[in-house]
């Protein structure tokens, strides 16, 4: 039975639509994976010396201090990411499987799922770490058990999680407030946490008491899904109550409101694109990387730049990106229905500036770091709409992932969603105008640079009519393989 | 109204239509019948220009399709659910294909107003989205959308299927309106024999990509056609009785 399952999920796995990428792009983000693991290992190692040098005490005492929190934000991560077992399993229903082999194989799937084995890459090594600077065999091992269960624990709790706001909502105001209350010195829970797992050490066979919760969570989560396994209970999908609007004040711009319409709703009504616009609006932060020094590599001038470019541009990047595929899902009826290529781009692109704007005010603390940041915010926004804002639409003709709208699917891992295609094509969009900015900085001054970029966006404007020829062109061609590469949803 | 010349459309060397000739005048209603695979929805896929010929063209009132848009104004079509836009409401729908067709609010209402029977109290005013629809439901959203802006040629793939017996019925006498009374090019593809003796006054059989019968439709229609599909006629009945035989 077991045989069964495993071969269904190689199959979903390698047969995927996004797994057919190039190969390079292959080779990279194995790179990266390990590019991560090594951090992480590193971590793990360092964390015990970094700790001791730092003078507060008994590393594992600290890591026990803190552990109740590093526990928590897992579950508020988990609760916001990671995938649940239930896709796939309508088609099992009622083939001969038992139920409950269904449901043990979906929960057992989650078992070896990243958000569990990630943590190893630092409790591992930070235990090896341990032995091997003379703390007790069997201490760690309870330790690191006791540990390893608790994790387990928040897997499953986010499986029951994931099915009951109700729990979530009060269990994250209740950690907000001790952590509030500890920072302001009024109650301090981790002494008590602690306390709990510096038994973990000094008694080892406590470790139990973790591992009979986690039996537990099993058990209920175990329960919960069997019982769950109707299309009309666990498996059925939740309508939202839809209601018509209408945004007439969008009617004076004719066939660019209609379009601009559509693009709100589209905004709103959807799982992937409302996760989408948040992701942008995280770009906002990320100047503080530059702005506050805190990474040394980025003080150089045309860093500023760049920041600029990432702080105004966040809705660029994440939604311009993928311009046409978001319509893929009709893209056939639009391909038929009476629209022009021109109505069509010049709505998104009107979105695009709009939210490039909207940035730019928000981007406006940024004057506390002086004038300095915030002229690079605008000469970034500038850049962004002139320039960057065709480089989106243009190379979105080329990315043909269909995106699936409707999606649930909540996990980084979804190819669709962190699609390092698109991440590539990002990078002419942001070295050329470091380029720019570097030359007018090194050949005259930094104001120099400014303008010089500021400019070159500017000059993008004027030659929007051109532009947007030759990339009605570049749509037009493609049309055929884009409408063939939408259909091929995974 | 529509002409076929010397159409192919070829994968892999593999010719999955291939149609010499065939005019539809305008005001036809016109059903295309064949199995799975035969090409039916290839070639309302090419008359949309929604894939492109591998040889051949077609001129859907003198504009050749593959060649310039201008066919849109006056086409339309509903071949499956990827000419709905999910994360409207139907209304919302209908409105945003009135304005791309030079339709305001009023006349789209005006319109909807003709099919409040047809829809049957379960797409209008549902709070719901067009995603959250049952598949019928769906399938009746996107056929009365075809209907939005006078077109005069509509194009519909497989419209019976998922849809309830009433519904059925209800199309049926919708789509030979608009043919006789209002001169509406109405293309219909279907399995269901019977629906498209009652509806189409000329019915076209592929069979592998070639057209294998044109027939006006009369009494003996339906009998014909299902003599041709049971196997029992031409080439492919006598090995077909031979197998029977042993």
């Amino acid at each position: 039975m077991l045989k069964h399952f495993l071969n269904l999920q190689r199959k979903s796995f390698f047969r995927a639509a996004s797994f057919k990428t190039n190969l390079i792009f292959k080779f990279f983000m194995g790179f990266m994976a390990l590019y991560f693991m090594v951090v992480f290992l590193s971590m793990g190692v360092g964390a015990f010396y970094l700790l001791e040098n730092s003078g507060l005490g008994d590393p594992l005492k600290i890591v026990n201090q803190f552990l109740i929190y590093y526990l928590a934000i897992d579950l508020a991560f988990r609760y916001a990411v990671q995938k649940m077992p239930i896709t796939n399993i309508k088609p099992l229903l009622y083939l001969p499987f038992k139920k409950a082999q269904v449901v043990r194989y979906s929960l057992g799937k989650t078992v070896v799922s990243f958000f569990n084995l990630a943590h190893a890459f630092f409790f591992v090594p930070f235990s090896i770490v341990l032995l091997i600077e003379g703390y007790s065999p069997l201490g760690v091992i309870g330790w690191h058990l006791g540990i390893m269960a608790l994790f387990y624990c928040n897997n499953f709790l986010n499986v029951l999680l994931n099915n009951k706001d109700s729990i979530l909502i009060p269990l994250a105001v209740v950690f907000a407030i001790l952590g509030i209350s500890q920072y302001y010195d009024y109650f301090d829970i981790t002494q008590y946490t602690a306390f709990f797992f510096d038994a973990l050490y000094d008694v080892p066979w406590m470790a139990i008491l973790p591992w009979a919760l986690l039996v537990g969570l099993y058990t209920a989560a175990f329960n919960y899904f069997k019982k769950h396994m109707y299309l009309d209970a666990g498996l059925a999908q939740k309508h939202a109550v839809a209601k018509t609007e209408d945004f007439t004040w969008l009617d004076r711009f004719g066939n660019l409101g209609l379009f601009l319409k559509n693009d709100i709703k589209l905004i709103k009504r959807n799982k992937r694109s409302k996760t989408t616009v948040l992701t942008s609006v995280f770009f906002l932060f990320y100047g503080l990387l530059f702005f506050t020094g805190a990474i040394e590599t980025y003080e150089g001038p045309v860093w500023k730049i760049f920041a600029g470019i990432f702080i105004s541009g966040g809705f660029l990047f994440t939604f311009g990106q993928f311009v046409p595929s978001w319509d893929s899902s009709y893209y056939p009826l639009m391909m038929s229905q009476n629209i022009r290529y021109k109505d069509y781009l010049n709505s998104k692109w009107y979105l695009i500036i709009i939210a490039t704007l909207i940035s730019t005010v928000l981007a406006s603390p940024y004057l506390y770091f002086g004038w300095g940041a915030y002229v690079a915010v605008l000469v970034g926004a500038v850049y962004n709409m002139g320039v960057n804002s065709y480089l989106v639409l243009w190379g979105g003709a080329y990315i043909k992932t269909p995106i699936d709208l409707t999606s649930n699917k909540k996990a980084f891992g979804d190819k669709q969603s962190f699609n390092l295609k698109t991440m590539l094509l990002t990078i002419p969009k942001l070295l050329l105008p470091l380029l720019i900015y570097g030359l007018g900085h090194y050949l005259l001054n930094p104001t120099a640079g400014y303008i010089f970029v500021a400019l070159t966006g500017v000059a993008g404007f004027a030659f929007k009519n051109i532009v947007f020829k030759q990339i009605e062109k570049v749509y037009k061609k493609e049309k055929y393989k884009t409408l063939l590469a939408y259909k091929q949803t995974s | 109204m529509i002409t076929t010349q010397n159409l192919t459309k070829t994968y892999n060397s593999q010719t999955v239509l291939n149609i010499k000739n065939l005019e539809i005048p305008k005001g036809q209603s016109f059903g295309l019948v064949g199995n799975n695979g035969a090409g039916k929805t290839t070639f309302f896929s090419l008359l949309l220009d929604l894939i492109q010929p591998t040889t051949g063209h077609i001129i859907n009132n003198e504009v050749q399709v593959d060649q310039s848009e201008a066919w849109k104004p006056f086409t339309s079509a509903f071949i499956d659910e990827t000419f709905l836009i999910g994360y409207l409401t139907p209304e919302e729908y209908f409105y945003f294909i009135g304005e791309l067709r030079g339709q305001n609010k009023a006349d789209v209402n005006a319109l909807l107003a003709n099919f409040q029977d047809f829809f049957h109290g379960e797409i209008l005013g549902q709070k719901k989205y067009l995603r959250d629809l049952s598949k019928g439901n769906q399938k009746k959203a996107g056929i009365v959308a075809s209907f939005i802006g006078n077109p005069e040629v509509i194009i519909l793939d497989e419209p019976f299927a998922n849809l309830d017996p009433t519904t059925q019925i209800r199309l049926k006498d919708i789509i030979r309106d608009l043919a006789s009374k209002q001169g509406v090019t109405v293309l219909v593809s279907s399995h269901d024999l019977i629906h498209v003796t009652e509806v189409c006054e000329r019915i076209v059989v592929l069979n592998k990509g070639e057209i294998v019968k044109d027939i006006v439709t009369s009494a003996e229609t339906l009998k014909e056609l299902e003599l041709f599909f049971s196997g029992n006629e031409g080439t492919e009945s006598a090995f077909s009785e031979r197998n029977t035989s042993l």
